[in-house]
């Protein structure tokens, strides 16, 4: 997708800075710190830009790395390289252990759950007698090959910036992926992406183990950059200040990260050796001075730096084509026409004394369309989230091809060939329209986090691509294929949820409202897809208010009221029926 | 252990967590109206407690300077955002609330500190100095950024933060200070000695807490931050001004940071950068509470107060990582009861 060269001249360039005649080696030593800084940033941009999850403790990660280090190798006087593969792993088993506990909290209780730890550990680093208390620990060995000691800042310097660059390609690598498209579902909430088969749980536990790890990976070059570690860089101010360097950055790009240290870092430098001489003063001038430009800053731009100067790039919307002759394996289908493809028995759902279903009962045929109506609050979405397993029934069964589902989580549904669109829709407004119809596709994939980095997923992921592009051209979006969903009309992305839901290849296509929002000829384009989905051997449940499409379209209609079926059959029958006009109208007719 | 150091303990500890307590209660009230994680709840509760010792020692405190400052900042932010429609009343209100209240604070401060003024001037005046700091830095800093997202606003937080701190150095030097007792005098119970300052503290949270609850429950600019907390655009369809609502639970976040600090001071020693840490005590109680419920978070703060006194009698080098690390526990057990609440939106 994105193009290697910027990568590659920016590599270049990053080499050849410290050839230049004459370049101070305090700028090295200052881009040494931009290059650890980077790192952890980095990781922040995946778990907080991307992924949604605020985390304040990534000061503490740095710690683990170092600390490791520093005493595997002084204590134990294991090499250095040694060293780096158990930084590296402490970092990301004590984030395992740090995420069971904060990943699944919501909304504000994360950011500060993170905070509690980041500060909790502070302490632990300065009072264990192991980690040398207050003074931490000297005297850490250089890295080094063969006999060449890598002492000065100059001559580390390399090695952290390959770092930073093989991690910002791997993360940029993952995030361009399977995986990775449902790491940035995340942020939207999760009832969609678990939909199709994505999960959530454990996709916020693999970018924060990735944030941790990066963040490991700068506390072992840290400590032998400064070949000595003491707990102050590894509060819960580091940790606060990791945070706004990402979102100074912008905080949902990668290269974000790189761009909000190098203002951070440099900012800060800048400031301390300059502003005394203009405001001679006791103390924290650069602090204020700081502060201020920090809270300015993003006044002036909320998204931060980096989208903001992207902005003045032209805006690329010419992606490629994915090759569409590429196909996925096809589930095998029901065979016979009049096989119950779906049976629900007496399902009942309770929300304390609110009953919003009933003990309603109806089947789905294969291959056949049929229309669940009813007035509003009668309980329609209700089923549909009982069916997909978003809610779990109070009684009642419901059971697919005979066999019986109840309670299974939506990612178990969405494999049994059952996919649905939102009431509400529910896409990834900043992803394009291919990605978001791609996510459909996502049990359909194997490839998982480590192949995506290293691009080993290429050939699983074209075909994915394939699948999502070929639906989108099926449901007639393809000129907008890489625009942004957010972009979209209300009734286009109504339409792009149908393209998700056929990436599932599913047996059962549940659509919740998929009328509302198009226009007239729209309407009757989505009635004739619709109706060819049928006759290609899919079955249609639909909530739909719009009755002459209803009407025309569905072959058996489901009425309900208050939560209760009234009546079952025909559009003809239905149109008479007594029961139904009176919930409608409010009196017989 | 006996029953006495018991007993003192938990007196200790209940003085503190009557303190994190009310800062707790601040924390929510300000966050649940403006999406605001107030970082910056620690240098208020310092302002106060500086401002009412140097006060005390007839110092003139640099704050009331910043007051005027940031008044003059406010006003200038109202005219840049009015700019189109400019007319005299307008200008007339934001100049008398921001500039001409500041310059007479500022001049009635000027006045008292050179003559070591009564406790009960020193505790007006540092209150209404800090609670000036409060409304404008939120009219500066805060209010522009209302409609970005829960981080933008925690950094920008973040920043105050710095800023308050850095400024706290320059306004109060890095020595530690400490003021006179609102109450002095004591009076003994038993084993226990109960000090004027110590009632004076109970006797505030528990009318701040009462207070609070009156106020959202019975007046209609309580009822109005509720809504404003629950649905920001309903509320703005239904009449309330959000920018009022926030300016006014920044008022009351700075007023009761500032009289925290007043009610600390006499008792322990200051510094420029101690804010923090209280602050961040409060906002454990905050997150125990959930950053909802007022109980809630009363008694979270009693307990975190009482668990910091016995963690500083038995461990007192482990005292700052017990009182943080138990944290984790009620988060474990939150998330387990309460499962992830769905689709928050950005």
């Amino acid at each position: 997708m994105q193009s290697r060269l910027p990568i590659l001249v920016f590599a270049a360039l990053m080499a050849a800075i410290p050839f230049v005649p004459g370049m101070p080696p305090f700028w090295i030593v200052l881009l040494d710190n931009i290059g650890l800084t980077a790192l952890v940033a980095m990781g922040l941009v995946l778990l907080t830009g991307v992924g949604g999850l605020t985390s304040f403790g990534q000061a503490a990660f740095v710690g683990f790395g170092a600390y490791t280090t520093a005493v595997l190798s002084t204590a134990y006087g294991l090499s250095p390289w040694l060293t780096l593969p158990l930084s590296l792993l402490v970092s990301g088993l004590l984030a395992v252990l740090l995420g069971l506990v904060t990943v699944r909290l919501s909304g504000h209780y994360l950011p500060l759950g993170t905070l509690a730890w980041g500060l909790g550990l502070f302490y632990l680093f300065s009072k264990l007698e192991f980690l040398g208390r207050n003074d931490g620990i000297s005297a850490i060995p250089p890295l080094s090959i063969g006999s060449f000691k890598m002492l000065s800042p100059g001559s580390i310097y390399y090695a952290i910036w390959v770092a930073v660059i093989v991690s910002a390609l791997l993360t940029v690598n993952l995030l361009d992926s399977r995986t990775g498209r449902a790491i940035r579902a995340l942020r939207r909430g999760h009832v969609a992406a678990e939909a199709f088969g994505v999960h959530t749980p454990r996709a916020k536990m693999l970018v924060f183990i990735h944030a941790a790890v990066l963040a490991g990976l700068s506390g072992w070059l840290y400590a032998h950059l400064q070949r000595a570690v003491n707990p102050t860089p590894f509060g819960a101010q580091a940790g606060i200040e990791y945070l706004f360097i990402a979102v100074v950055g912008g905080a949902g790009y990668v290269w974000g990260g790189v761009l909000g240290a190098a203002i951070v870092v440099v900012l800060k430098e800048v400031l301390q050796s300059y502003l005394p001489l203009i405001l001679p003063g006791s103390g924290q001038v650069e602090t204020i001075v700081f502060g201020i430009m920090l809270v300015a800053l993003l006044q002036l731009a909320p998204g931060g730096v980096w989208p903001w100067l992207m902005s003045f790039l032209p805006e690329r919307t010419d992606g490629k084509k994915p090759d569409t002759s590429l196909k996925l394996e096809q589930r095998t289908r029901a065979p016979s026409q009049d096989s119950v493809l779906l049976h629900v028995e007496k399902a009942r759902k309770q929300f304390g004394g609110v009953i919003a279903v009933n003990n309603v009962s109806f089947d789905v045929q294969a291959r056949e369309i049929v229309a669940l109506i009813g007035p509003n609050g009668a309980g329609k979405s209700t089923t549909f989230n009982l069916i997909t397993g978003v809610l779990s029934a109070t009684s009642g069964s419901i059971s697919v091809l005979g066999k019986k589902v109840d309670n299974a989580p939506p990612q178990e549904i969405v494999k049994l060939g059952i996919s649905r669109t939102f009431q509400h829709v529910k896409l990834v407004p900043d992803m394009t329209v291919l990605e978001n119809v791609a996510i459909g596709a996502h049990l359909r994939g194997h490839s998982g986090p480590i192949a995506s980095m290293l691009r080993l997923d290429r050939a699983d992921e074209a075909k994915l691509l394939a699948e999502a592009a070929r639906q989108i051209e099926r449901v007639g979006l393809a000129e907008q294929m890489h625009q942004l969903a957010g972009s979209l009309s209300l009734g286009q992305q109504r339409i792009v949820e149908i393209a998700r839901a056929l990436c599932v290849d599913p047996m059962l296509l549940l659509l919740d409202e998929p009328a509302a929002g198009l226009r007239h000829m729209e309407k009757q384009r989505l009635a004739a897809l619709l109706r060819e989905l049928r006759d290609g051997g899919m079955s249609v449940l639909l909530v739909e208010h719009d009755m002459g499409f209803v009407m025309n379209l569905a072959d058996r209609i489901v009425v309900l009221d208050f939560g209760t079926k009234i009546a079952e059959g025909t559009p003809a029958t239905i149109k008479t029926n007594p029961e139904v006009i009176k919930a409608y109208l409010g009196v017989a007719a | 252990m006996n029953t006495t150091i018991m007993l003192f303990l938990v007196q200790d500890g209940i003085t503190n967590g009557a303190i994190y307590a009310l800062l707790g209660l601040a924390l929510v009230l300000v966050f649940a109206v403006t999406r605001v994680i107030l970082i910056p709840q620690g240098e208020f509760v310092t302002y106060g407690a500086l401002t009412y010792a140097s006060l005390a020692a007839g110092q003139m405190p640099g704050t009331a300077k910043l007051a005027l400052a940031l008044g003059i900042g406010a006003f200038a932010f109202d005219l840049f955002v009015a700019r189109k429609a400019l007319h005299g009343r307008l200008i007339l209100r934001s100049f008398l609330t921001n500039v001409v209240l500041p310059a007479i604070v500022l001049a009635l401060t000027i006045y008292f500190a050179a003559q070591k003024p009564p406790v009960a001037i020193c505790i007006a005046l540092s209150l209404v100095i800090v609670a000036m700091i409060g409304l404008y830095l939120y009219r500066v800093a805060f209010q522009p950024l209302a409609h970005t997202s829960v981080l933008v606003l925690l950094i920008a937080s973040v920043g105050v933060h710095l800023a308050l701190q850095g400024l706290g150095l320059l306004f109060f030097g890095a020595e530690g200070q400490r003021g006179p007792a609102v109450l002095s005098g004591s009076f003994t119970a038993g084993a226990l000695r109960f000090t004027g300052q110590s009632l004076t503290v109970y006797g505030i949270t528990i009318a701040f807490i009462v207070g609070l609850w009156l106020f959202f429950g019975l007046t209609l600019y309580g009822k109005a931050l509720r809504a404003t907390a629950v649905n920001r655009l309903g509320a703005r369809l239904a009449g309330i001004r959000t920018t009022l609502s926030g300016q006014i639970a920044f008022l009351l976040a700075s007023v009761i940071g500032a009289l925290s600090g007043i009610m600390i001071v006499p008792i322990t020693t200051l510094y420029y950068d101690s804010g923090f840490l209280i602050g961040l005590k409060g906002f454990v109680a905050a997150i125990i509470g959930g950053l909802v419920s007022y109980p809630l978070t009363a008694i979270a703060a009693l307990f975190v107060g009482i668990v910091e006194a016995f963690s500083s009698f038995y461990a007192s080098n482990y005292k700052e990582v017990i009182v943080f690390m138990l944290l984790i526990p009620v988060l474990l057990l939150r998330s387990l009861a309460a499962p992830a609440v769905e689709e928050e939106k950005d």
